[in-house]
């Protein structure tokens, strides 16, 4: 029972909220607390593009609890546009859909049932190769 | 006939459709031996991550693209759907987060079968018509159920239609006014807690469908001093291919003028969606001067009908965000077995 750390995601995984550095502007992703040594105010919340190229991919065929029913179904990294690679499932695809450097947009859909019938359902990004290429 | 005291217009729109179709004839070759004619070629089936809720994040996401507005500037974002992924919890809250509007935002789910969507359509042009909000977000979303070789099953699909409503003056659409006609009929209904509705059976097309289609479609072209020529295209809701098309020539309308909205031949019928979808299908087509006339049904049962009249602001909007024809365009199909999967409708013990 983690609600709560899926609670404390929700802006990073629904709507792929980063941070941005006030002053140098790099961005970032997942948002990070502030190391000791920094101001609190350094960083600004900043909602990502959505749009990436793929870095690699993998398909898994051995999925972990709660994944299971899906199999199988690429993950990859992901470059985004804004800088940061993440980490993310592919969906709409397979397999022969895929190449390494091929630009994909982000998605917010269903990434786990938490179990049985009062399960909460967990959403967050994935991404998927472009609609319009 | 309805109208605010301020005009309303739709000012962003978006559809969506999901990757996935099961065939009409693979549906057929579960239950009938392939025998016998199938109501719609194909329908639309939800991928094992998609459900109402995050279908209906897509479509809102293009219908803000189109608005060109920022998300905080909605004040009501509403889901009309009768598949909510919980019976208490609104979708409304978790698509707000992901469009970026929370947390001064009023969110909601609408619930009138298939008319779920029009409903919040409706209400909006209320709210932003009397002033209370600039901009809102009304959405018609479902992944529609079937109880496996039911004939429903043949065309309950999935997808999602989105409209932000604002002021007259920024719409690519105005809305010349709103009717809504409802009584108590038992035409369709599904209890809570159980997992497929039933019909009602004599009820389902005379007394239901047509009698509350006609009824509003009447009175709102009454109410406006017009008849089916004057409208250069319509859109009614679609439970199959015939009850659309049927309605439409008792008016008068022809096969052309509800042609681009027409939608369930290629995805079924996606109940609180289908009636804002066939209109996104029709506003992607649209120019500027021409009318739309839209009439939703839900059973239980009621209809609301509207009548468009398109700006010169939409060939900018339009191009901001895909139209409906690249989702019906990615169609990948899946057998049953597939389907009966992703439908959860495998028991596995």
């Amino acid at each position: 029972m983690d609600y709560a750390k899926h609670w404390r995601q929700k802006a990073a995984r629904y709507r792929l909220e980063g941070q941005r550095h006030r002053t140098s502007g790099e961005v970032r992703f997942p948002p990070q607390s502030p190391t000791l040594a920094e101001d609190a105010n350094e960083w600004e919340p900043f909602n990502l593009s959505g749009q990436g190229e793929l870095y690699s991919f993998s398909v898994i065929r051995q999925a972990p609890l709660g994944y299971d029913q899906n199999t199988p179904y690429p993950v990859a990294l992901v470059k985004l546009a804004e800088g940061p690679l993440i980490t993310a499932q592919l969906t709409d695809c397979t397999e022969a859909d895929l190449s390494i450097g091929q630009p994909v947009e982000m998605v917010t859909r269903r990434l786990k049932d938490t179990g049985g019938k009062d399960g909460l359902l967990i959403y967050g990004y994935k991404f998927r190769p472009l609609l319009n290429p | 006939m309805m109208q605010p005291n301020r005009p309303v217009g739709i000012i962003g729109y978006g559809a969506y459709v999901p990757r996935y179709r099961i065939a009409g004839k693979e549906i057929a070759r579960m239950w009938s031996d392939g025998q016998g004619g199938v109501p719609v070629s194909a329908k639309s089936v939800p991928g094992p991550d998609e459900d109402t809720i995050t279908m209906s994040i897509e479509a809102g996401r293009h219908a803000l693209r189109r608005a060109g507005i920022s998300a905080e500037e909605l004040r009501a974002v509403w889901v009309g759907s009768e598949s909510h992924p919980y019976s208490v919890k609104p979708s409304g809250t978790l698509v707000s987060e992901a469009l970026g509007t929370t947390p001064w935002i009023s969110a909601a789910d609408w619930e009138f079968a298939c008319k779920a969507g029009s409903e919040a359509l409706t209400a909006g042009i209320g709210m932003v018509g009397s002033g209370m909000a600039n901009y809102i977000l009304a959405i018609g979303a479902d992944t529609a159920q079937g109880r496996p070789g039911d004939a429903l099953e043949a065309t309950a699909s999935a997808g999602a239609g989105a409209l932000i409503l604002g002021p007259a003056d920024q719409a690519l659409a105005r809305i010349e006014g709103a009717i809504s006609y409802v009584t108590d009929t038992p035409d369709f209904f599904r209890r809570a807690d159980r997992p497929y509705p039933v019909h009602g059976h004599r009820f389902t097309g005379e007394p239901a469908y047509f009698h509350h289609v006609r009824s509003a479609t009447a009175r709102l072209l009454e109410g406006l001093g017009r008849s089916a020529k004057d409208f250069t295209y319509a859109v009614f809701h679609q439970p199959n291919v015939k009850f659309p098309q049927t309605m439409a020539k008792q008016f008068g309308f022809t096969d052309a003028q509800i042609e681009p909205g027409l939608l369930s031949p290629q995805i079924g019928n996606t109940y609180s969606a289908i009636a804002l979808m066939g209109l996104c299908a029709t506003l992607d087509v649209a120019k500027p001067g021409d009318t739309i006339l839209v009439a939703s049904y839900g059973s239980g049962a009621g209809s609301d009908a509207y009548a468009l009249v398109v700006t010169d602001a939409l060939l900018e909007r339009r191009k901001r965000a895909p139209l409906l024809a690249a989702y019906l365009e990615r169609q990948v199909f899946v057998d049953y077995a597939i389907y009966v999967k992703w439908r959860n409708e495998l028991v596995i013990e």
